[in-house]
């Protein structure tokens, strides 16, 4: 048996293969890995899913669904562009993978489809909210203005989610680490607090739309404001109290809100699973 | 002087640089279309309409999508460089894609591409060849000068974005900046996304 060796990832598709410098892993996940690389000039940056295929499904299943996950991706994230919708932009995209412009369709099951994104500065809010609980932890309480800024920041966070809901596209798993706090000047995100504060300022924006619809049921939305909701409660207990800010944001953004927030009360009371109608 | 800049994208191999010149007051548009018709090899270059073009980053978009189908051996038009002027087109029609954004006989201002898909294609031999064949005078590929071409509305009416930013009703102070940008990045989109079913 051979000696443990280091950990070499998996070949990027083609042409990420050629890219130089070549692109940095960030993270796995079960469907997907993602890259920081460039786009078409070494000097903008850009993120790189890869949706590798799946040697354990058969070929032309694997493909089919490789090939409808990441346009679902691909058309939500366009059409937030041109909602005006704070997301990354599509910048390129490959739904069919490597190998699959053989003469017989493809048989090699080398697949492996991409999509290439605008990159995002900033820290997660997961990491912001985090950042401002040890602080609140440390100081021992929350003077007025702090409690303000966070307030501002929660309704921030209910205004994108609001312009996402309004162009009709609903998430499908909004967490605090599927939004990013992009600093209004660039550069400053990464900072540590250094003056017992935690910058808040920016733009929120949303990110990950692998598992997104499009969707305009107040059922839809009540969901994806629900698992957010859980999402603070279990994430971040210290600002589960200004959670309503997030819902005031959502409701001044759009006209619909007000009958996805009522159906957001039902959806409490059983949980995210829909009823079996129809 | 030469007008022609090489440009290496990151994604495509070292061997693959881009060469484009910009042409304005092209006196021989007629010409050149004649050649293209024509096939005539010597004039294989992907010979876009610069008005249609928004910028850079446009034209990068429409080559390296190009590339990329014509790496993985997916050509649907004879060659990369007609792929190319296909790639800027949010439909599946390629004649269309020409009438488009291709060279027309009106057409003054040039953008020429060319890739290096053999080893004797190199940026003197592109360079030399336009010198002599393009009656126009040269400009820098920038930005700032495409701004001064592109007709922005044509675009938005091909790239069916005539709604953009009316339904973004908040940016009271949406800059003229950022209104291009949201432009671009959409029309970017849908070049990304031409031909998926």
């Amino acid at each position: 048996m051979a000696p443990p060796t280091t950990y070499t990832p998996p070949p990027l598709p083609t042409p990420f293969n050629n890219t130089h410098p070549a692109p940095t892993l960030l993270t796995q996940g079960a469907e997907a890995r993602l890259y920081k690389t460039t786009h078409l000039t070494p000097t903008t940056p850009a993120a790189l899913k890869v949706r590798p295929s799946k040697p354990y499904r058969h070929p032309i299943l694997d493909r089919r669904l490789t090939r409808q996950r990441i346009l679902q991706e691909a058309r939500c994230l366009a059409k937030l562009v041109r909602e005006g919708v704070p997301v990354p932009a599509l910048l390129a995209l490959d739904w069919e993978g490597q190998g699959a412009g053989n003469a017989h369709g493809g048989e090699s099951g080398i697949g492996g489809a991409w999509l290439l994104m605008e990159w995002i500065d900033g820290l997660v809010v997961r990491v912001v909210l985090e950042r401002w609980e040890r602080l609140v932890r440390a100081e021992g309480r929350i003077s007025g203005v702090e409690e303000e800024r966070v307030r501002d920041f929660m309704r921030r966070i209910g205004n994108s989610v609001g312009a996402l809901h309004r162009a009709g596209v609903v998430h499908g798993d909004l967490t605090t680490s599927n939004l990013i706090l992009r600093p209004a000047s660039p550069g400053t995100a990464e900072a540590e607090e250094e003056d017992g504060r935690v910058d808040m300022d920016g733009e929120v924006v949303l990110i990950d739309f692998g598992l997104a619809a499009q969707s305009a049921q107040d059922e839809d939305r009540a969901v994806d404001l629900y698992v957010l909701e859980r999402a603070f409660g279990s994430t971040h207990p210290h600002t589960e109290q200004f959670f309503e800010e997030v819902l005031k944001g959502y409701r001044e953004s759009f006209k619909a809100a007000a009958t996805a927030l009522k159906r957001l009360e039902d959806v409490r009371m059983r949980g995210r699973k829909r009823s079996m109608i129809g | 002087m030469s007008a022609l800049e090489t440009i290496s994208i990151p994604h495509l191999p070292s061997s693959m640089p881009v060469h484009v010149a910009l042409y304005r007051d092209v006196k021989n548009a007629p010409f050149l279309r004649q050649q293209l018709i024509s096939g005539n090899a010597d004039f294989e270059y992907a010979l876009i309409d610069a008005s249609m073009v928004l910028s850079r980053t446009h034209l990068l978009t429409a080559v390296f999508r190009a590339a990329n189908d014509y790496l993985n051996g997916r050509l649907k038009s004879r060659n990369i460089h007609s792929e190319i002027v296909f790639s800027f087109s949010p439909t599946n029609n390629i004649a269309d894609s020409f009438r488009k954004f291709g060279i027309a006989d009106s057409t003054t201002d040039l953008l020429l591409v060319k890739v290096s898909v053999t080893p004797e294609i190199t940026h003197d031999s592109v360079a030399a060849h336009l010198n002599q064949s393009i009656e126009g005078t040269p400009a820098p590929f920038d930005n700032e000068t495409l701004s001064g071409i592109s007709d922005v509305s044509k675009i938005k009416k091909v790239y069916k974005l005539g709604a953009l930013g009316s339904s973004n009703p908040k940016k009271a102070a949406g800059v003229v900046h950022d209104e291009m940008k949201q432009l671009e990045l959409s029309v970017i989109g849908a070049i990304a996304l031409r031909g998926a079913t």
